[in-house]
């Protein structure tokens, strides 16, 4: 297949993948401001604009942290590139350069998913219906995936868009686990305060683990807990260590098909290495903020050498 | 001033309103059916061509939309009887045009016998004197030609345009028919119509036909779609035909010369390619030999070309034979080349170059269509009856500033063919535009093509661009 289309159909996915997770933070965001006083609501929001490095593009525009204003900023607005609008246009002119990579149904589904948002989107979202627009956004994403796998060969095309996919997702776990980590709270001394709880629940819920979490812990909720479910735990589909075994299947297809295997392969086995080599103890005496910082970097490091492997520019 | 009423000749109904033998089978059905059904239909045939996005881009003030050229569900129906006709004047025609570009390219026996004056190569920009003396793989320019036809009454179909440059529209063709028999399934069983759907495959086979030198001995020569990519207008149509080949789609920016081929970039590697099916605009296609500026082509290409490396879909240079000068001289160009008699006739023309024309062009502009010579899409032409009095004025000035730049016709009344709307059947006009595929094997011509109607009451522009719909075009099976 083309460079230009692997690139294509790799950040078709990446952008649905930081869309659906940009909207699944956005709702857990939302939950929690409900329960709140509107100052403390208010946090809230800079928390979510925080969490998704929106914070400093926002604060040069506006001066509160509103539902209304956040709400509208990262779904809707189109001068922000971190919006929902903005990856769903970006995610659908990708697929429409790689429209022969892909199948009828993938495309469609695609293309219908950008015309229902659009439309869902063209008008301010209010509080009352927020919650529909962030399901719809939620329920697009699924229609993708759902063409994807149930009508796209298994091959290279399959591979890259696997590829873009769980980057991506790897990237987005490591780097909100980060941000509430290293960043939300005041100071050390709110750990286990109500406000640290409110925070790892809405971490949870914007990687849809929170029932996941719930289940396998029976009910209890700590940081250490938490981030060995998030970073080492192969059974939840969001976190690091699924999204490299993935990745790494991916490779291989790439590696059986071509009958080779490239420099970011070498890369590849040496994070998997890092990741299997840990628990979560020997994460939190490393420094888990240090350890996240290291996978976000190592993460970029490979994406950069499967384009460069395979192409994607001259 | 209003369009002036003209008496035409309709497809489906007679001057007595019977149903013509054609539409008889058709218009049974049709009358048994729910016209609020029938509506509904059609609401969804838009739905279904915004999903799978069959869309054209538009250019101008609301550059980067995207919209949809409108389906009418009524189909235009041709007899078989009808089709044999039209497609033996057809290929005679295609016949004679690849011959004549041969003949302008090398030893010009047409101009040196008189029958055609050289001062319309020189004047005109499409000549390609780079393609002097040079003969494609296989002796093919036109691999692809799609011809205008208008009909004025029961006998008389006449062709208005040959475009051997780069025709577009025949994905509409296609989806169309895909669009009706989805909407329509029974329809199908109870009146049998030619398909169409073999198009793609006899496009990526005629393709594959003419296989350049470097390549002889493969067996499965590797053929692409060049596209100028998704900001043009006719995007949907390259991915679509690419997709339906089974073909890649490349952009300017995948390919480069690599060992004297023409090779793209893919995940493992510079591959040659052997067989381009460009569309891209000649002035476009090589930043070294034409437009300098120019990102969408491939630098160096003409010289692989030249080479024997790679066929390029068409061949640099047809463009020539678009020109409506030149189209002017076809009925001599077909009789020059083929020794027979034209099947299908062209529509009266004037050549403003000449002195008589001109001035009975001049004399008559109200009634008359004048056209640039090298104009496409129905831009920079006069409709002499429903023009106001300052355009008339503005056009007799540059045809007397540039005769030899506009070539006049009469105001055709162009058959019609009933739209739906809310208030029932209405005529509207209508021409059709056939698909013909050219290679060392033969002309393979599609039953039946485009046809475009104008949707507003007695408009005769049929262009997309301006408004202009689309119907399912069906020849009838024997």
């Amino acid at each position: 297949m083309l460079g230009r289309s692997a690139s294509g159909v790799l950040w078709m996915f990446r952008y649905l993948e930081r869309a659906e997770n940009t909207a699944r933070l956005l709702e857990a965001g939302f939950r929690m401001a409900l329960t709140r006083t509107s100052t403390s609501a208010s946090d809230e929001w800079k928390s979510v604009l925080i969490t998704l490095g929106q914070e400093a593009e926002f604060s040069k525009r506006y001066k509160e942290f509103s539902c209304a204003l956040v709400t509208n900023f990262i779904l809707r607005d189109l001068d922000n590139p971190g919006s929902v609008l903005w990856m769903i246009e970006n995610a659908r002119t990708n697929a429409r350069m790689v429209r022969t990579a892909i199948t009828r149904e993938v495309w469609e589904a695609t293309n219908e998913a950008w015309m229902v948002l659009r439309d869902v989107l063209a008008r301010p979202v209010r509080d009352s219906t927020l919650g529909d627009v962030l399901s719809q956004i939620r329920r697009q994403a699924m229609l993708v995936r759902g063409a994807m796998e149930g009508t796209m060969l298994r091959n290279e095309i399959f591979n890259f868009a696997r590829i873009g996919t769980y980057l991506e997702s790897a990237d987005n776990t490591a780097r909100i686990l980060d941000v509430k980590y290293h960043v939300l709270l005041p100071s050390v001394a709110w750990v286990g305060s109500v406000l640290d709880h409110a925070q790892w629940e809405m971490l949870l819920r914007s990687v849809a683990g929170e029932r996941a979490f719930r289940w396998l812990n029976a009910g209890t909720l700590n940081r250490r807990g938490i981030a060995e479910f998030l970073i080492l735990d192969r059974r939840f589909p969001r976190s690091m260590a699924y999204s490299y075994a993935k990745i790494a299947s991916n490779m291989n297809g790439l590696a059986n098909e071509y009958g080779e295997e490239a420099g970011a392969h070498s890369l590849l086995s040496d994070a998997i290495t890092r990741l299997r080599g840990v628990d979560i103890g020997t994460i939190f005496d490393f420094g888990l903020h240090e350890f996240l910082v290291e996978f976000i970097a190592r993460t970029e490091q490979l994406s950069q050498a499967i384009a460069g492997d395979y192409r994607f520019v001259e | 001033m209003p369009p002036t009423t003209r008496v035409c000749y309709d497809e489906m109904l007679d001057e007595d309103g019977g149903v013509r033998p054609a539409y008889q089978a058709y218009r049974e059905w049709f009358d048994q059916q729910d016209r609020g059904w029938m509506l509904r239909q059609g609401k969804e045939a838009e739905t279904f061509f915004r999903r799978t996005g069959i869309t054209f881009n538009v250019y101008g003030d609301d550059a980067g939309q995207e919209r949809l050229i409108p389906f009418d569900m009524i189909p235009r129906i041709i007899t078989s009887q009808e089709w044999q006709k039209l497609s033996r004047g057809i290929e005679q025609r295609v016949r004679a045009l690849n011959a004549f570009l041969l003949d302008l390219y090398h030893q010009r026996e047409i101009v040196r016998a008189g029958k055609l004056p050289e001062r319309l190569l020189h004047q005109n920009a499409a000549f390609l004197p780079q393609m002097a003396g040079f003969t494609p793989p296989g002796g093919i320019y036109t691999h692809i030609v799609g011809v205008d036809l208008v009909r004025t009454g029961p006998d008389d179909f006449m062709v208005l345009e040959d475009n051997a440059r780069t025709p577009s529209g025949v994905s509409y063709m296609l989806e169309n028919r895909e669009t009706m028999m989805s909407m329509f399934p029974e329809l199908f069983s109870k009146v049998r119509v030619q398909p169409v759907s073999d198009y793609p495959r006899a496009l990526a086979r005629s393709l594959a036909a003419c296989a350049p030198p470097a390549t002889s001995g493969s067996d499965r020569p590797v053929v692409a779609v060049l596209t100028p990519g998704i900001y043009n207008s006719a995007y949907f149509e390259h991915a679509f035909l690419a997709d339906q080949m089974g073909a890649e789609l490349v952009e300017g920016s995948d390919l480069r010369v690599v060992n004297g081929r023409i090779a793209m970039r893919t995940t493992r590697g510079w591959r040659a390619i052997d067989v381009l099916y460009r569309r891209v605009d000649d002035e476009y296609l090589d930043p070294l030999s034409f437009n300098p500026d120019s990102m969408l082509g491939v630098a160096g290409i003409m010289d692989v070309y030249r080479s024997g490396g790679i066929t390029i879909a068409n061949a640099p240079g047809t463009g020539i034979s678009d020109d409506k000068a030149i189209y002017s001289f076809m009925p001599e160009i077909v009789e020059f080349y083929t020794g027979e008699k034209p099947i299908l006739q062209n529509v009266p023309t004037w050549r403003c170059a000449e002195a008589d024309s001109l001035k009975y062009v001049l004399a008559h502009l109200p009634e008359l269509v004048v056209k640039e010579v090298h104009g496409s899409g129905g831009y920079g032409m006069l409709i002499g009856p429903t023009a106001s009095r300052g355009e008339l004025a503005t056009f007799e000035k540059k045809l007397r500033a540039r005769p030899e730049n506009y070539i006049a016709q009469p105001t055709l009344s162009l058959s019609t063919v009933p739209i739906f709307t809310k208030a029932g059947l209405a005529p509207r006009h209508v021409d059709l535009r056939p698909f013909v595929l050219v290679s060392p094997d033969g002309i393979e011509i599609t039953p039946g093509g485009l046809t475009r109607v104008a949707l507003k009451k007695g408009s005769l522009v049929v262009n997309s661009s301006q408004g202009g719909g689309t119907k399912d075009s069906w020849v009838l099976a024997e």
